[in-house]
């Protein structure tokens, strides 16, 4: 109780003192104020960016592990254009059944795999056409990339079985080859087949591209077969006319996404696929693996070096406004001499002075800090109009379009809870760091001298 | 009769660089209970330098100063801050109030570094505000120094003197910056101060003040002159 009271009035006698000088206080805070909402800010936007990161690479899912076709480069085109069996021609390459087989079949902790085909192709209804994504797969699709039905159905293992000449479209090729019509019933045209239209899926937002092995995906714009239905009826081997000339490729699997038992599963068993992948294909690398979780510890360990960084780079302007306040505190010192030997005469001791001093100095930056707190909470707001006037004068149109300009405008800062009482405190601290030397110099003043002192 | 204060063979040298400086050399005087003394001496007599002493705000080089009981002359540096702030009341030329506090705020100040209990209770700011009264300033407790006059500030300073009951009054040219009129009102309520019992030393060079005390001491040399009633009806 005694010490409290104590503490009060010596935060009282701060603030007399301190509100005598309103505008050499206030810049002074100025410093801190700016610190401390720096570095929350900071913390804040490089927990927007890993958040974001994170999201994406969640929505793969932390148990999947995804095998995906790669088309070889080209100076290995030659080695890899050798045919497999000698009817075919063209470049083959990419995931086969029999891998899609052999893993399903031998590691015991996959508990789901979901092959995939897809070609870009016209689809046609009536007279609206779309280059759509034709994608070739089985009803756990739907799942594993997270779509959801708006009508109908999707595809079933009945119709797998049935090779059944039915489709689901994506939200936005129902859009466009339908604009008038309900499409579920009617048919459309790929390539020279036609295909009835089952279901209609939700619309869903794009995932971005990551690591740079996995492009961006709009499921928007799909139109989904049964994966035997495209290939009975397309086929594996793909002919693109150039001018003046045919290129070929032949691939059986776009991609296989395997569903493991348990997130401690993943790291093994995608090892394991590794190694069976690497002994099937060879030398060619017409195959890459991508394991979520991996990338999920990738974005975190960025987000981790992006928060010291970035909360270092601030820190040094805390330590600057730390700096400004020892300056102005040492001016206020000599200033304040006199008073200080008057205090001294009439009894008060060493550390009575280093108390009032330092209780000045803290509420100072404290006070700093706290503004500091309140400014950083608008972070999310400040950011929003920086992403505006970067949106509206810097960036053209193409440049918001590409991968870094959507990363940037697409971002929101996240405050992370902690940095407030964290930054809060250094704030405090740098108080007491910068406030113990004149504190010090005003305590150890002779008194007579002070008393003289003009 | 109880002695208030008591030097006993009192010496003080500074240093400044080859130089000693012997500022007191031997001085040694009784104050006993309820004394008015009015110190005296030319510039460099070392009237200054005792008064240091007195205060508590230096410790001799040698020789003792026993205040109520305490030898000043070997204690810490906060033992002697307790001293000053329970034993001794200043009053100094330039009045020295804190330009930032009002009137109560300064009469308060020795109360916040009392020892045992600083907390202020409503019976401490009763007894400032009586004391404000005392010296004539029941209305002018929310004033800050700069609104009042050289003589109202003295009697703030007395007030303030006056707030922890101390053993002794150490005035230092109490009334060096102000009028004769002014200087009368203060004298007097000093002149008060001592009737009730209270002991005043006070240093001054004008003879017209030194004459309200009881006795006098001429300093010179670091030394004392002369001591007693010095100033008779024939000096006038």
């Amino acid at each position: 109780m005694f010490v409290f009271a104590n503490l009060i009035r010596s935060i009282k006698l701060a603030l007399k003192s301190l509100l005598l000088h309103k505008l050499r206080s206030g810049l002074t805070m100025l410093g801190i104020v700016f610190g401390v909402f720096s570095v929350i800010a900071m913390l804040a936007i490089g927990e927007g960016a890993s958040a974001q990161a994170q999201q994406q690479v969640l929505a793969l899912g932390a148990t999947n592990i995804i095998v995906l076709t790669v088309k070889p480069p080209a100076d290995s085109q030659q080695a890899a254009g050798t045919p497999r069996s000698g009817r075919s021609f063209g470049l083959q390459y990419g995931l086969l059944r029999s891998d899609y087989r052999l893993l399903t079949g031998t590691l015991p902790t996959i508990t789901g795999a979901v092959p995939m085909r897809e070609i870009f192709s016209e689809t046609r209804h009536l007279q609206q056409t779309l280059n759509a994504r034709v994608v070739g797969c089985t009803s756990e699709y739907l799942d594993m990339n997270h779509l959801q039905m708006q009508r109908g159905r999707f595809i079933t293992d009945q119709d797998e079985a049935d090779i059944a000449n039915v489709c689901v479209l994506g939200a936005q090729t129902a859009a466009t080859l339908f604009p008038f019509d309900d499409p579920i019933g009617k048919s459309i045209q790929i390539k020279s087949y036609r295909y009835r239209v089952v279901g209609v899926t939700r619309e869903r937002t794009a995932s971005a591209a990551i690591g740079g092995s996995l492009s961006g995906q709009d499921y928007n714009k799909d139109v989904y077969l049964p994966l035997r239905t495209f290939q009975a009826r397309i086929g594996d081997r793909v002919i693109t006319a150039l001018s003046g000339s045919f290129s070929a490729e032949q691939v059986e699997l776009n991609q296989i996404t395997l569903r493991v038992r348990d997130v401690k599963d993943v790291l093994p068993t995608a090892e394991v696929v590794k190694e069976s992948l690497q002994r099937t294909h060879g030398d060619k690398k017409d195959w890459d693996l991508i394991v979520p979780l991996e990338l999920l510890r990738q974005a975190d360990q960025i987000r981790q070096i992006f928060n010291i960084v970035l909360g270092s780079i601030a820190a040094i302007s805390l330590v600057v406004g730390g700096i400004g306040i020892m300056n102005i505190m040492l001016a206020t010192v000599t200033e304040r001499t006199r008073e200080i030997g008057i205090c001294r005469a009439l009894g008060a001791r060493r550390k009575d002075i280093i108390q009032q001093f330092l209780t000045e100095t803290i509420v100072l930056s404290g006070a700093g800090g706290l503004i500091g707190v309140l400014l950083g909470l608008s972070t999310p707001l400040a950011f929003e109009g920086i992403q505006w006037i970067v949106q509206d004068f810097v960036l053209d149109a193409s440049s918001q379009a590409s991968p870094l300009g959507r990363m940037f405008t697409d971002m929101q800062p996240k405050i992370a809870m902690w940095s407030l009482p964290v930054a809060f405190g250094i704030s405090v601290f740098i108080g007491v760091v910068f406030g113990i030397y004149p504190a010090r110099a005003a305590a150890h003043m002779d008194p007579i001298e002070a008393l003289r002192h003009e | 009769m109880r002695l208030a204060a008591q030097l006993i063979d009192l010496h003080k040298h500074y240093h400044l660089g080859e130089h000693v400086v012997r500022a007191l050399r031997g001085v040694s005087i009784d104050f006993p209970e309820g004394d008015y003394v009015a110190i005296m001496g030319q510039s460099g007599s070392g009237k200054s330098t005792l008064l240091n002493l007195l205060g508590a705000l230096d410790r001799p080089t040698s020789g003792r100063y026993i205040l109520g009981g305490d030898d000043v002359g070997i204690l810490s540096d906060d033992r002697l801050s307790e001293i000053r702030n329970r034993k001794i009341g200043f009053i100094f030329q330039s009045y020295n109030l804190i330009p930032q506090y009002t009137v109560l705020e300064n009469i308060q100040v020795p109360m916040h570094y009392r020892a045992n209990h600083r907390r202020i209770t409503a019976e401490d700011t009763n007894r400032c505000i009586d004391l404000a009264a005392r010296v004539g300033l029941a209305d002018r407790l929310d004033h800050r120094p700069f609104q009042l006059s050289g003589g109202q500030q003295q009697r703030v300073a007395i007030a303030r003197a006056l707030v922890n009951d101390p053993e002794i009054i150490l005035a230092d040219e109490p009334t060096g910056n102000l009028d004769s009129a002014t200087e009368k009102e203060i004298m007097e309520i000093l002149g008060g101060l001592n009737a009730e019992g209270r002991t005043i030393i006070m240093v001054t060079h004008e003879t017209s003040v030194a004459r309200r005390a009881r006795r006098q001491i001429v300093m010179k040399d670091g030394r004392i002159e002369r001591e007693g009633l010095l100033i008779t009806a024939n000096e006038k």
